[in-house]
């Protein structure tokens, strides 16, 4: 199942010249890029590793560019996204995040129920990817 | 031959070739001599506008490696040159942002183990799409320490210089005897920088032209006996050990001004007229220490 999170995330995966294309325009905006990745790609999930330090002062998506190449190759089998930092003052948060890369095979999430009294039951969900260790997840 | 001949180009008509020649034009202007660095300059506009040319009719040879290495006396303009370089690669649509990001050693190398890749890397993201110069460069290779972890950053250095040519230009700038020795050691980073240009040290008269461009600009003038005094300061700081050029000169104007500053306000209760607020008199520039005949020192 393919996960959605984040902007774009109902368009097919967008192509490098597309990725380059966003972070062109979020640069132009002077916001700061950075990358994250990780292998439990449960929604709630918000925590994502850091890859590498935040770009900040950058002028071009080249730099961009080669750091997610180097993300790519040194998690082939994880989720990679890139955020885009809006530092100015009153906002300081996140004004664009969206996923570059997604493991080949994703096997999607299971309904969990759990009974309670009174014959109540609670839904959740659970990633089958998160059956086995981290690091393991996804190979 | 095998590919017919298409319709003939001219390189006269090429758009961007007019901004080109203005953006040539001021650097005539604003830079006195360096006549073999503007030499150089206009081979490169040539090249790549000539690159462009062949590009429209379907010729390739690659982009050209513009990798730079600026040898020279300090105070000769190689910053300057490199901030107008950016300039010049941007109009031609070579680098695609045209900024200049100055660096020297202590920005690419870290202070422990593992410190230097990331501090590398990063300088160099922040100068893609622009000009990387590296003031000072044989400073990166310490033969002496094996350990020293400037060789990580050289290696870093070179492997971008090699695969992201068209991202980034990399200007190593230095003394000339310095660079010699610093690309002796580093035959990689001598091979992957094919153009070396040497700033010549300026002469007296060229010293005295670029003090009048910086007092124009300053908005100050000389009197005629100061401009005398001046051309005698020149020759005699010349000959004085520290003598950093165009930097030493413009740290001389801005002694003088201090001493015109501090003979108008002696005459505190008359009236200033604009005209003396502007000029620089000959005592203003006779009441240096060069004069006294004692070798200061002052830079």
């Amino acid at each position: 199942m393919r996960i959605s999170q984040g902007t774009f995330s109902f368009l097919p995966d967008l192509s490098d010249d597309q990725i380059r294309a966003q972070a062109e325009y979020c640069l132009a905006q002077g916001w700061a890029l950075s990358i994250e990745h990780t292998d439990d790609p449960h929604p709630r999930n918000t925590y994502w590793e850091m890859f590498g330090q935040p770009m900040f002062d950058l002028r071009d998506a080249a730099g961009v560019m080669s750091a997610l190449q180097a993300a790519r190759s040194t998690f082939p089998e994880r989720y990679i996204k890139i955020n885009a930092f809006d530092a100015s003052r009153g906002i300081e948060s996140l004004r664009l995040s969206f996923i570059v890369h997604r493991p080949r095979h994703e096997p999607g999430f299971a309904l969990v129920r759990q009974e309670e009294r009174g014959r109540v039951v609670r839904y959740t969900i659970r990633a089958y990817a998160t059956d086995r260790p981290e690091g393991e997840r996804y190979e | 031959m095998t590919t017919p001949d298409g319709p003939p180009v001219d390189p006269g008509i090429a758009v961007p070739e007019r901004q080109v020649e203005e953006l040539l034009a001021t650097l005539d202007a604003e830079l006195v001599g360096l006549a073999p660095v503007k030499m150089r300059i206009r081979e490169i506009a040539a090249l790549l506008l000539v690159e462009k040319l062949r590009n429209e009719v379907g010729l390739s040879a690659g982009p050209p490696s513009l990798h730079m290495s600026f040898t020279g006396n300090p105070g000769t303009g190689k910053t300057t040159v490199a901030l107008r370089m950016a300039e010049i690669l941007h109009q031609l649509g070579y680098s695609r942002k045209g900024h200049l990001v100055a660096v020297t050693r202590d920005d690419l190398v870290g202070q422990f183990i593992g410190h230097t890749a990331p501090r590398t890397k990063e300088v160099i993201k922040r100068a893609m799409g622009g000009v990387l110069f590296i003031d000072e460069a044989y400073f990166l290779y310490r033969p002496e320490n094996e350990r020293d972890y400037g060789q990580e950053a050289i290696e870093i250095l070179l492997q971008v210089m090699e695969d992201q040519r068209d991202d980034l230009v990399v200007i190593v700038a230095g003394y000339k005897d310095r660079m010699d020795r610093f690309f002796q050691s580093n035959p990689g980073m001598r091979s992957r920088i094919a153009h070396h240009v040497d700033f010549p040290d300026y002469s007296p008269d060229e010293l005295q032209a670029i003090a009048l461009l910086m007092l124009e600009r300053m908005q100050y003038r000389l009197s005629d006996d100061a401009t005398a005094a001046l051309g005698e300061y020149i020759v005699r700081r010349q000959a004085q050990p520290q003598f950093a050029n165009a930097r030493s000169i413009r740290n001389a104007l801005d002694r003088a001004r201090l001493r015109q500053a501090n003979r108008l306000f002696a005459r505190r209760g008359e009236p200033l007229t604009r005209d003396e607020l502007m000029t620089l008199e000959a005592e203003d520039i006779r009441a240096s220490r060069v004069f006294s005949g004692a070798g200061d020192g002052q830079v």
